[in-house]
């Protein structure tokens, strides 16, 4: 089977802080990771891969050169091609132009049997570009992927979680499905893993390499724009506690009682 | 919007650099560069203290008329027969937003016999409810529920469409948003309409919480949004307001719909409604095990609320993920918020920080969680929480 991941590197926005002076982002020490959903969707190629001899698993990710960190690890997991969108062209991209950039690039990689990808990425949090990519390839998607039950000839049945539960949902493949951190365990990176992906090559395309005009990537295909961003204004600071416990609980079911909260 | 450097004015002290969210500016000759994980979020802006950086104007590609587009739609989520909050909570949004732009608000209903829904829209505040039937809409499915609506928003062209951020609106917009060419911007906290343009301005939550954007889709209709809920009030009812009612008339082919669900289950026990919760006890890592909840689940108890949890609980395994509140989770508002162990990581923070009151316990007085709580108890969650009972009584 021929199977493509899509993944993103992302800052590691759980150690982010605010600088509580200045109101800015420290982002000093904040290292770039691959976004754990993709790792998620890593490791359910792989261990397709296992059950079907003889298939590959290619990666896919559009972003700054320094994404070629991030590819490695993926090849170092036991991915066995790496293909990077890097551009300047592609930059200033919102989920519609991006999702036209990486479907290109799976079109120019060629044969798929499936996609998987993340369900979102850590840094935005919109979970749009997997299903907009299944889109622009004509292909059904599946979002919310927390298990595979079975690959059949002409389709795979997969749970798709929900708010309550989740459904249990068989689409037509080739597809596309983004999947969520219940859907397995990424394995880790082995030694001989490593070894090899840096004598791996990692394929980088650029606009022309996968044919798209100017207009159609980055900026210029991007509906939306920031018009504005801030950092959040902290909530004022409240009132601490003092005393015993039991003073502490009394004063706090007083407070509470007094504003009619209880 | 491109984020452009004069470099008359740049001065190479890489405040900007350091300021940058996604690492995307580079110094090269002493000179700022911004490279291609620019997004244009405009930190580096506001940072340099030599005015170097500023925002321009880009022409845009696959605009559109935009006078074609009118009124604002409000999708109308149902499952089984039974609409969901956060589509009220829509027409709340989208009755203020209406009245801003001085147009109509609708609702888009689809399903298989919800016609009686219908009414109910109307008395949320619809004007018009939109209604495709038919069998294949019964149950969700991302092929068949685009397809209808699809071909709805192309005859009656909506500028504005609001969908609610659950796992089915979060599936169903970036569909839609392709289909039209449009943008979508997801999980957004607050709407306004820009007052000279009458477009919508979204403001959202990125990078985990630790920013908030405000976002345009200037050239582009619909503009669409999903909301999360329980952050926008509920619309008003009022009964036996009426509206006009307009049927669609979706249809299908083989091949038309290339999902199918062949099985909904929903999580044995008690349903969790964190959304709807007038208090929530959350605990997180300093429960240091899952019988923790059990002692939650008395104070949750007699309060009239119920439990919830941090990722960090729900993680470690003590606690179903339906429990989870923040930015992965649920977004909560309720009247009372008891933070039980929990630090208050940002993404913990964006999903619960606008509850009416929060009250923080926490052995570590430095946790974070008390920076934004109501009233703050440094003590042990086992000793204080048994003392609250104890005078509640």
């Amino acid at each position: 089977m021929k199977i493509i991941v899509c993944a993103k590197q992302v800052p590691d926005t759980n150690i982010i802080k605010i600088d509580p002076v200045k109101g800015t982002l420290i982002r000093d020490g904040v290292p770039s990771i691959l976004n754990p959903d993709d790792a998620n969707a890593l490791e359910a190629a792989l261990e397709l891969k296992e059950q079907v001899p003889g298939s590959t698993v290619s990666v896919v990710s559009m972003g700054p050169p320094q994404a070629c960190a991030m590819l490695r690890e993926c090849m170092a997991m036991g991915a066995d091609n790496a293909y990077l969108l890097s551009s300047r062209a592609f930059g200033g991209a919102d989920t519609c132009a991006t999702s036209t950039t990486i479907a290109t690039g799976i079109k120019k990689i060629g044969d798929y049997d499936i996609i998987f990808a993340g369900r979102q990425a850590i840094d935005g949090d919109t979970a749009q570009v997997g299903p907009q990519v299944a889109l622009r390839l004509g292909l059904p998607e599946v979002t919310y992927v927390q298990k595979i039950r079975e690959f059949k000839e002409h389709s795979v049945v997969v749970e798709r979680q929900m708010e309550d539960g989740y459904e249990v949902v068989e689409v037509t493949t080739p597809c596309v499905l983004t999947c969520v951190k219940e859907l397995n365990t990424p394995r880790y990176m082995s030694i001989g893993g490593i070894e090899e992906a840096y004598n791996k090559e990692i394929t980088i395309w650029d606009e022309h390499d996968v044919q798209l005009d100017p207009s159609e990537c980055g900026l210029q295909a991007s509906p939306t724009q920031v018009m504005r961003s801030f950092t959040p204004a902290p909530k004022g600071k409240g009132e601490m506690l003092s005393g015993t416990v039991a003073e502490m609980a009394a004063t706090l079911v007083k407070k509470l009682d007094e504003k009619h909260a209880l | 919007m491109a984020i452009v450097v004069n470099k008359e004015k740049c001065k190479g002290c890489t405040l900007c650099m350091k300021n940058c969210p996604f690492e995307a500016i580079t110094m090269e000759n002493k000179l700022a560069v911004i490279g291609s994980a620019c997004t244009g979020c405009g930190q580096c802006v506001e940072s340099c203290p030599f005015g170097a950086i500023s925002k321009t104007e880009e022409a845009v590609a696959g605009a559109v008329d935009i006078s074609l587009y009118h009124n604002v739609w409000v999708f109308a989520e149902q499952r089984e027969g039974k609409l969901m909050g956060v589509s009220i909570e829509l027409l709340g949004e989208g009755r203020k937003l209406a009245d801003a732009i001085g147009c109509q608000l609708c609702a888009i209903l689809c399903g298989d016999n919800v016609a009686g829904l219908a009414d109910e829209l109307f008395e949320y505040g619809a004007e018009k409810v939109y209604l495709a039937e038919a069998p294949e809409l019964a149950t969700y499915t991302a092929d068949a529920y685009t397809k209808a609506i699809m071909e709805a928003i192309e005859a009656y062209k909506p500028e504005i469409v609001l969908l609610g951020a659950t796992h089915i609106g979060r599936d169903l917009g970036p569909c839609l948003a392709v289909q039209c060419n449009t943008g979508l911007t997801a999980d957004c906290t607050k709407l306004e309409i820009d007052p000279e343009t009458k477009g919508i301005m979204q403001t959202r939550p990125a990078f985990g919480g630790n920013l908030m954007a405000t976002i345009v889709c200037p050239h582009h209709r619909p503009q669409m949004s999903t909301v999360r809920p329980g952050v926008m009030d509920k619309a008003e009812r009022v009964a036996g307001r009426k509206g006009e009612l307009i049927r669609l008339t979706p249809s299908y082919t083989e091949g038309d719909i290339r999902q199918k669900v062949l099985e909904v289950i929903k999580n044995v026990g008690e349903t969790v409604s964190l959304t709807d919760a007038k208090v929530i006890v959350a605990g997180g890592a300093g429960l240091g095990n899952p019988e923790g909840f059990e002692l939650l689940k008395k104070l949750a108890d007699r309060l009239g609320g119920t439990i919830g949890a941090s990722r960090a609980a729900v993680d470690s395994g003590w606690i179903d993920h339906s429990y989870q509140v923040g930015q992965t989770g649920t977004t909560v508002k309720p009247k009372i918020y008891f933070a039980c162990g929990i630090s208050g990581a940002i993404q913990h923070l964006a999903g619960m920080q606008n509850s009416d009151i929060i009250v923080a316990i926490n052995k570590n007085e430095s946790a974070p969680i008390f920076e934004v709580a109501d009233y703050g108890i440094v003590g042990d969650l086992y000793k204080v929480i048994p003392a609250i009972l104890d005078i509640l009584g």
